[in-house]
């Protein structure tokens, strides 16, 4: 789990506890690979495709991703970041980092923009990246790539490629790592 | 810490928070949309009881940059002008409901006062002789663009020690992060005491040169050859005023700072403003970002800054 | 009616005992002990001596009458254990003409403490021309002084003390006193704080200690010219208590005061921008403090004034080098004495009873000695009670005490005025 979720996840500062295994690495693989196939299918190819991973948890994510789209195109699209902090309605929960960078590689002006992230829960870091895309230009699309889709959203936004779709309580916690995924609690 | 009142409250680590912080609002800047809705909704009163024209417009471009709603208390047009003490103005201005002020007055210790009397953020942008901690950030911030640390390095700091706030403030600054300082001035423009200051002093800005990496030069008041602090400002040229015959005894990789406005052909001669190894104009850039990272922490990151001796 | 003081300690210019002291009318009928009256007041576990006096005390009125009167401060000298206060002449208008002088003897007729008016060497305080001195001191005036600013003009201040030596004819044979704010303008102007390391960190603008001693030296050089009677107000600096002790050792006719601020505060204490630290001359360093200390220790400095100068709360509340200089200090003048002064008793009584008294001209009244056929004016205090220091509390109108909430050490419990109890256990009577 990336150290600003850990610290602003209640109860604040608190460790993450597995439960259990929700996906091995070799699943999370199979889906990367699934959603990369998803991803060509629906743009008809990777023409104006860009991936932008959000900070921080999405941001290897959205690397690997590139390198699956490499694997069976051939051809690698742009990988930027973004950090929302700053779009935040709930600013102060999410402290800007400085080694959170936005590093955005090209004009997003009429490109198919791939947001990608690790878990999918209220919708509001969504709803903070699609307010800082704005401020990059208009792109002709904007999509929603993500690991793990948890539910319990605030707003009205839904994936477009969903790694694994986990039914939790919104007291447990989920924590998207290279080696899988796993459902637990944090604990103090 | 709810205020930034002066450099030495940061410490080293609260200053590197900042410097670390001003990355990501140098990227924001740089945006073709250069502005982000971090502090939507947050008010900041500027309270310049001085002039300072390029002062409050890099704060006002950092401000609205994050969002911010500004409002200048106009000083000179004001109230103030009819009499009113400072604490009615400060009191004024809290009840409608600002979260920062941002304050320059001519008297030392104006900010501090001000804390007593409202519960929003206090800025100091500049108090008399004393601190103006926006500014050593932001040469700090300069200084960190070209050099990995400030660690062990040489900075010769020139002119006017005894009537400069951004003296007191870089020197503090730059030897919380390591460096070493040297002020060259005429005895007449130093501080009374230099007891406790962390500096070696120097009459001969010859003899400092080949060893500084930096040479920060103070703006030279026209006003102090009226106090007998001087006989001219010839005769400083001649013995302070960075010639560009003097540059030469710079090392290759040593820097020109500033704060402006630059007297040129005083402090410094019109070639060396404009050499590649001045760096007054990227000060200039810096502190927009710098500024930005201040105003963020203390309104919007809900963060502790570090630092605290107040 | 009668009064006796019962089972204190004297103390006086005479000795320590113990006693009991009656009074009849505003005179001391009798002292000793198993004495009888018709009143009985308490003196058990206290100090009974003369009433304080104070050299050196702002009155504010007339001009300044937000920030003190006369009858405001007035009580709070006698809450403070002092019978007589000198009134310092930068009221405005400025004490330099009869009708001023006149005016504030009035005013001063039904205050609880004794007021002697001090009044100005020069017209207005402006140092360019001489007040009409002998008819001053016709009306009784016995200390001529510019206090707030120094005489700057070097001819000028030698024709005042040469002036002041024939006024005898006017005073009863009197001599007077020129006492001195001793500070040199150019060197001190633009300056609100001690000058040195704390102002250089703060960048607050600083006065230089020779401001002051210049004009110390200056003085007594012309006390030693003119054979005139000087007397230098609020020393402060180490330089300063020097030179008076050599003076005093070459026998020349000058005297010396020391505040409480100056032997208890020092520069450091501005460190906050408190304006209410901000006072002329200002706080000084620790050397000059231990200074001030050995001075009042040897008898080089004569008394212990207060510099009572009060300030209204927006005054105080000006940035600090905009702000006017002064504290409150009246209330809290004993104590501070007791607590920070490693002093005998005697000692310490004396710099605040017999020897401003012989300063000021008024030794016939006050001072003491504690004995038969006196005038009834003493203070009895409390030498081991604790209290808190708040401005809010004292009699002044205004608040600007630097020592806000300190604890210190040593109250008057009663002050008896002309045979009359102004301060009864701590309270007020008028």
């Amino acid at each position: 789990m990336a150290e600003r979720e850990r610290r602003m996840t209640p109860p604040f500062g608190g460790v993450f506890q597995a439960r259990s295994e929700v996906l091995s690495a070799d699943d999370m693989e199979r889906a990367l690979r699934r959603i990369s196939h998803e991803i060509i299918e629906r743009n008809h190819g990777l023409d104006g495709v860009v991936l932008i991973g959000l900070q921080t948890g999405g941001v290897w994510l959205a690397e690997r991703l590139g390198q699956q789209l490499q694997d069976i195109e051939g051809i690698t699209p742009p990988v930027g970041t973004l950090d929302v902090a700053l779009y935040r309605d709930d600013i102060g929960l999410r402290p800007v980092l400085p080694e959170a960078a936005t590093a955005i590689p090209v004009d997003l002006a009429g490109r198919i923009v791939v947001l990608v992230d690790d878990v999918l829960f209220t919708g509001r870091t969504i709803r903070a990246a699609l307010d800082a895309i704005t401020d990059f230009g208009r792109p002709r699309a904007v999509q929603l790539a993500v690991m793990v889709d948890r539910g319990h959203r605030e707003l009205p936004i839904r994936p477009d490629f969903v790694g694994k779709n986990l039914p939790t309580r919104r007291d447990e916690a989920v924590d998207v790592h290279e080696h899988g995924v796993d459902l637990g609690e944090m604990v103090k | 810490m709810r205020h930034l009142l002066s450099i030495e409250d940061l410490g080293a680590a609260g200053i590197n928070e900042i410097l670390d912080l001003s990355d990501t609002f140098v990227e924001v800047s740089g945006r073709s949309i250069p502005k982000v809705p971090a502090l939507r909704g947050k008010t900041v009163a500027w309270l310049f009881y001085e002039d300072s024209t390029r002062t409050r417009l890099s704060f006002e471009t950092a401000a609205k940059r994050l969002s911010a709603d500004t409002m200048n208390f106009g000083v000179s047009s004001s109230s103030v002008n009819k009499g009113e003490g400072l604490r009615d103005t400060v009191e004024t201005i809290t009840a409608m409901g600002v979260d920062a002020i941002v304050v320059r007055h001519a008297s030392p210790g104006v900010p501090w006062q001000i804390t007593r009397w409202t519960d929003a953020c206090v800025i100091n942008a500049g108090d008399g002789w004393h601190q103006h901690p926006t500014q050593a950030l932001l040469d700090c911030y300069t200084l960190r663009q070209h050099f990995d640390s400030l660690e062990g390095r040489h900075i010769a700091i020139v002119g006017d020690i005894k009537h400069s706030r951004v003296a007191r403030s870089d020197l503090l600054a730059f030897t919380m992060l390591g460096a070493e300082v040297t002020l060259v001035a005429p005895q007449t423009l130093l501080p009374p005491s230099l007891e406790g200051w962390p500096a070696k002093t120097s009459h001969d800005i010859d003899a400092v040169l080949p060893s500084a990496d930096v040479v920060y030069l103070l703006r030279m008041q026209r006003e102090r050859m009226h106090e007998a602090l001087l006989p001219s400002l010839r005769e400083y040229r001649a013995g302070y005023g960075l010639t560009l015959d003097r540059c030469a005894l710079l090392a290759d990789h040593a820097l020109v700072m500033h704060p402006g406005p630059m007297n040129r052909g005083v402090e410094i001669d019109p070639e060396v403003a404009d050499l590649d190894r001045s760096v007054v104009v990227e000060q200039v850039a810096n502190g927009v970002a710098v500024r930005m990272a201040v105003l963020y922490l203390l309104l919007g990151s809900g963060v502790e800054l570090t630092g605290g001796a107040r | 009616m009668s009064l006796v003081i019962k089972g204190g300690t004297l103390v006086d210019a005479t000795g320590t005992r113990r006693g009991d002291v009656r009074i009849e009318g505003d005179t001391i009928a009798a002292v000793g002990d198993g004495l009888t009256a018709d009143r009985t007041i308490d003196a058990g576990g206290c100090v009974v001596s003369p009433g304080f006096v104070d050299l050196h005390t702002h009155l504010r009125q007339p001009g300044r009458e937000q920030a003190e009167t006369i009858e405001t401060g007035g009580r709070g000298a006698a809450l403070g254990g002092f019978t007589a206060v000198v009134a310092m002449p930068n009221t405005d208008p400025c004490m330099d003409s009869a009708a001023v002088i006149r005016e504030v003897i009035e005013w001063a007729r039904t205050a609880p403490c004794d007021v002697f008016p001090t009044a100005a060497i020069t017209v207005g305080r402006r140092g360019e021309a001489l007040s009409p001195m002998a008819e001053l001191a016709q009306l009784g005036v016995r200390i001529f002084t510019d206090d707030g600013d120094g005489v700057q003009d070097d001819r000028l201040m030698k024709r005042a003390l040469e002036y002041s030596v024939g006024l005898t004819p006017f005073t009863g044979g009197q001599s007077v006193t020129l006492a001195q704010h001793c500070e040199v303008s150019v060197l001190s102007e633009g300056g609100s704080m001690h000058e040195g390391e704390w102002s250089s960190r703060l960048g607050i603008p600083g006065q230089p200690s020779e401001a002051e001693e210049l004009m110390v030296m200056r003085d007594i050089a012309l006390a030693r010219a003119t054979g005139a009677r000087v007397h230098l107000q609020h020393l402060s600096t180490e330089g300063s208590v020097e030179m008076v002790r050599r003076a005093k050792a070459a026998g020349l006719a000058v005297t010396a005061e020391a505040t409480t601020h100056h032997f208890t505060l020092t520069d450091a204490c501005c460190a906050d921008y408190d304006p209410v630290f901000k006072v002329h001359p200002p706080l000084r360093g620790d050397r000059d403090v231990d200074a001030v200390k050995a001075g009042l220790a040897d008898g080089t400095i004569d008394a212990i004034a207060t510099d009572h100068a009060p300030h209204t709360r927006d005054s105080k509340e000006l940035p600090f080098d905009q702000a006017p200089p002064g504290m409150l200090g009246l209330e809290t003048a004993l104590a501070l004495a007791l607590t920070e002064l490693d002093i005998p008793l005697e000692t310490l009584i004396g710099l605040l009873t017999w020897r401003p008294a012989r300063i000021a001209g008024i030794d016939d009244v006050h001072g003491g000695p504690l004995v038969a056929g006196h005038q009834a004016n003493l203070c009895v205090f409390d030498p081991e009670l604790e209290w808190q220091v708040a401005g809010a509390a004292m009699a002044s109108r205004s608040e600007n005490s630097p020592y806000e909430g300190r604890t210190v050490r040593g109250r008057a419990r009663h002050t008896v005025l002309h045979g009359e109890v102004v301060v009864h256990d701590g309270e007020a009577q008028r």
